[in-house]
């Protein structure tokens, strides 16, 4: 917060956003584990090595095997091969593997590197968005990922209302407001109330395998059926000219969303052009079926809260894919705008709108401001808790729009005589049979003293925390003992799991702070200094100018000067001064190496080498991921 | 501060020791919350128990308690006080809940004055002979037949567009028995509120048969949705 207001911090690009894209660089020269690169930099990696780089993990957070598997096959990754039923899924990277909470620690890790660095001091907790429609295992493995990032997680915020904070900051108003969210890889609507500076979400309802992502695909398959047909040339097989390709149709995608058409100009790897005009309509033809699938949670959530779409006085939209002209009109049907002489709210940036408004809910929670004293947020748990009852059927205990924290009580006994053990299978979802459910965790009550059939009574607590995740605690009643718990979380890991995975533990101790910053500064100017003189030899450099050429030298003399001194903030402005100097000089050699990655030919016999540090600078093409 | 309602037993506020009633959210010597109290959804209002609520003052209530107990208020307070204000507000959620639903707010108070009212849980609950209300048991039976030929029609991929008006027909008449319902309850609301003990226990029959036969009816008019929207 600056101010009254939040405001984003860049990272060290300079860029607000850091795309969801995790790159493990090359094995080192001389052995040993190799590093982790996120982000911008990060997505040169997937063309260049697609099989080291994994993006869009929140679409496998908190899922079990099969459906990780069902979501690989829109995506390039591969499950390590000695992953066995029942554990949590983990990722082939290169030579490594990891489990999706532990790609989104290395992602948390550089937000929260990312603050410290502006800050200039440690930062140790967050506050987390999900998407509302997140399940219970989706939201413990988010904050899982937040504590191997050495973070505590203050609170998991759900994206729409994070978003209907940042709105509801500068307009004190009262009123009904739907927030509808497309982002990348999820879907949500919520529609709350506000009053008195109390934001009431009345209902929520998504898609969590719905998004931006989605649409990619759809052109992706298209162009490389196209491609088949017409060149005979298969790209499937070569996974960077697929990436190659998958660029191409998302810059198509953002294009479409400003121009009534686009090109594909792709070089195949036989020296044939796959050429392409996309007219926007064919687009909006292409896209139409994803986009219905918003329409029904929309109409559920206004049926849930009680309202009809006259009764909504404002729509929110989040998302990058809220840019795209075909939504806005969708939206405007769903809820009659024009025709009631409304617009949507677009001020702020989709893609960080929710970041504002997570802020907001951190400054909430802080109770360190005048601006946020009067707010509170009043969420709902997006899913029904139920149990497995008799036959397998669900015998819901909290229904779904509960606003949370919410408990209920069951009892529960034994059927035969000495039983000292009870079962009990907890799920959330909203069909009759606890199959249909999602499976949330089953518990065994146990040390139940011994004693005639249906004489126990075990009182059972469970309630759903301000997070929206469970917590249940049991007691025998007529022994007054607490009952054990044994919980087998069906998706998820263990707390000693986590334990292990929880990088750099160092980062929490402050007398290595400022010694880490400074490393780390000079780790960046290394880091850049090196790739600046390997880009002397790339073709890319020739086609600079003798101006960009000097500016780039100059920048590098100056950061050479200063790269071994105490003075963090010279050496930062530095590099940022050289990374300023070297833009276009990246962007060169980003589409040189698309086109060689398009030819099938490997790095190894390209011109340029692209290794890359773990906060390495370089912005590139527009960010679209998130 | 709320008010001291149903409970007499008193206890030491864990802060300052001072003792107060037990369901209490706050110690009205230090402010300090305090855990769950005892007592019921009523109190957590300070209300008693009673049916025709003021909605629009049990709404502002809940949101002056809500920014009191909210957990975001204790995000810096210590362990224990974390752990009661998540248990108070979920507690407070959840009397909110119950209260402002005119149909959950009559089954809790009179389930709190010891009325038996059937759980309504999970499966179906097709339609079960034995408790068809006898005004309704020869509409029942037709009404059963159509929903089995329409089943059945479905099966086939057949439009039967008679069947199905008469289908419609069906619906608006339970919804019509169902509003008639809500209106003969709301008027017991008044006769248990303003009541003595006799008429209080009448009213509390008269109820528990009213919403017997108005969860019937809601059955009725769920399978006549889904059979018609499937």
């Amino acid at each position: 917060m600056q101010g009254d207001a939040p405001v984003v911090i860049p990272g060290v690009d300079g860029s607000n956003l850091v795309p969801s894209v995790v790159a493990l660089d090359p094995v080192p020269a001389g052995g040993g584990r190799p590093t982790v690169t996120v982000g911008n930099s990060a997505r040169r990696a997937l063309i260049e090595t697609p099989e080291r780089v994994i993006y869009s993990v929140k679409r496998l957070m908190g899922r079990g095997l099969s459906e990780v598997q069902q979501e690989l096959k829109l995506f390039p990754f591969r499950l390590a091969d000695d992953v066995e039923a029942g554990e949590v899924p983990r990722i082939q990277l290169g030579e490594l593997r990891f489990t999706p909470p532990e790609i989104s620690a290395y992602i948390l890790r550089q937000l929260k590197r990312n603050a410290e660095r502006f800050f200039n001091e440690p930062v140790t907790q967050a506050v987390i968005t999900v998407p509302a429609y997140f399940n219970d295992a989706q939201r413990q493995a988010t904050k899982d990922a937040g504590r191997m990032a050495g973070l505590e997680v203050l609170r998991l915020v759900n994206e729409p209302t994070a978003a209907a904070l940042a709105y509801g900051l500068d307009r004190a108003k009262e009123g009904t407001i739907a927030v509808y969210d497309l982002g990348g890889g999820t879907f949500d609507i919520s529609i709350l109330k506000l009053r008195d500076g109390i934001f009431e979400v009345q209902s929520t309802n998504g898609d969590t395998h719905l998004g931006g992502d989605d649409i990619d695909n759809l052109l992706l398959t298209i162009a490389l059926d196209e491609i088949y047909a017409e060149h005979g040339v298969d790209l499937r097989t070569h996974p960077s000219a697929v990436q190659a390709v998958r660029k191409a149709a998302i810059e198509a995608k953002i294009q479409l969303s400003t121009e009534q058409s686009a090109q594909f100009d792709i070089e195949l790897p036989n020296g044939d052009r796959y050429q392409r005009e996309i007219p926007r309509e064919v687009l909006e033809q292409l896209i139409e079926p994803v986009l219905k699938r918003t329409s029904g949670p929309c109409k559920q959530a206004l049926t849930d809260a009680g309202v009809t779409p006259e009764q909504i006085d404002e729509v929110v939209l989040v998302g990058g894919s809220t840019r795209i002209p075909a939504v806005r009109q969708l939206v405007d049907n769903l809820f009659h705008l024009s025709a009631r002489g409304k617009r949507p709210h677009i001020e702020l940036n989709p893609d960080e709108v929710v970041a504002l408004g997570a802020a907001v809910q951190a400054d909430i929670l802080a109770g360190a401001s005048k601006t946020t004293e009067e707010l509170l947020l009043l969420d709902v748990t997006p899913l029904s808790l139920g149990i497995e009852a008799l036959g397998g059927v669900v015998a819901k205990i909290i229904q779904r729009n509960s606003t949370i924290p919410a408990s209920a009580t069951e009892h529960f006994t034994t059927g035969v005589d000495g039983q000292t053990n009870v079962a009990i299978h907890v799920v959330q979802g909203e069909r009759e049979l606890a199959a249909d459910c999602r499976s949330l965790a089953r518990f065994d009550l146990k040390g139940i003293p011994p004693m005639t059939a249906g004489l126990p009574r075990i009182e059972v607590k469970f309630l759903i925390d301000a997070d929206g995740i469970l917590q249940v605690a049991a007691r025998e009643q007529r022994s007054g003992k607490a009952a054990q718990i044994e919980v087998k979380p069906t998706y998820g890991l263990t707390d000693e799991q986590v334990e292990t995975m929880i990088l750099d533990s160092f980062d929490h101790a402050e007398e290595d702070f400022a010694k880490r910053l400074l490393i780390e500064a000079r780790n960046e100017a290394e880091s850049i200094l090196a790739k600046v003189e390997q880009a002397r030899m790339s073709a890319a450099w020739g086609q600079l100018t003798g101006e960009e050429v000097a500016a780039i030298d100059g920048a590098r003399d100056r950061l050479s000067a200063v790269k071994l001194g105490e003075d963090l903030n010279a050496i930062r402005e530095a590099t940022l001064a050289l990374d300023r100097a070297t833009q276009r000089l990246a962007e060169l050699m980003m589409d040189a190496a698309v086109s060689t990655a398009i030819r099938g030919k490997t790095m190894g016999d390209a011109d340029v080498e692209l290794g890359e540090g773990p906060t390495a600078p370089h912005p590139m093409a527009p960010a679209e991921f998130k | 501060m709320l008010k001291v309602l149903d409970s007499a037993v008193p206890v030491a506020c864990w802060a300052c020791s001072v003792a107060h009633n037990e369901s209490t959210l706050f110690c009205p010597s230090c402010s300090k919350i305090q855990p769950p109290p005892g007592g019921n959804y009523f109190s957590v209002f300070g209300l008693v128990p009673r049916l025709n609520l003021d909605l629009g003052m049990l709404e502002h209530e809940f949101h002056k308690l809500s920014r009191k107990l909210h957990p975001d208020r204790f995000a810096r307070a210590e362990e224990n006080e974390k752990e009661w204000s998540l248990k108070d507000t979920a507690l407070l959620n959840d009397a909110y809940r119950t209260l402002k639903d005119p149909i959950h707010r009559t089954e809790y108070l009179l389930k709190l004055n010891g009325a038996e009212i059937g759980e309504e849980h999970a499966g179906k609950g097709r339609i079960d002979p034995s408790r068809v209300p006898a005004d309704l048991l020869e509409e029942v039976f037709d009404l059963n037949m159509q929903l089995e030929e329409m089943r059945e029609a479905r099966e086939t991929g057949a439009k039967d567009a008679e069947l199905e008006k008469s289908l419609q027909a069906a619906k608006k008449k339970f919804d019509g028995l169902m509003d008639e319902v809500d209106q003969e309850l709301r008027a017991q609301w008044t006769a248990w509120d303003d009541g003595d003990e006799a008429a209080r226990s009448a009213a509390q029959k008269t109820m528990v048969s009213l919403l017997d036969r108005r969860k019937y009816l809601n059955n009725l008019v769920r399978d006549v949705t889904e059979t018609l929207g499937a």
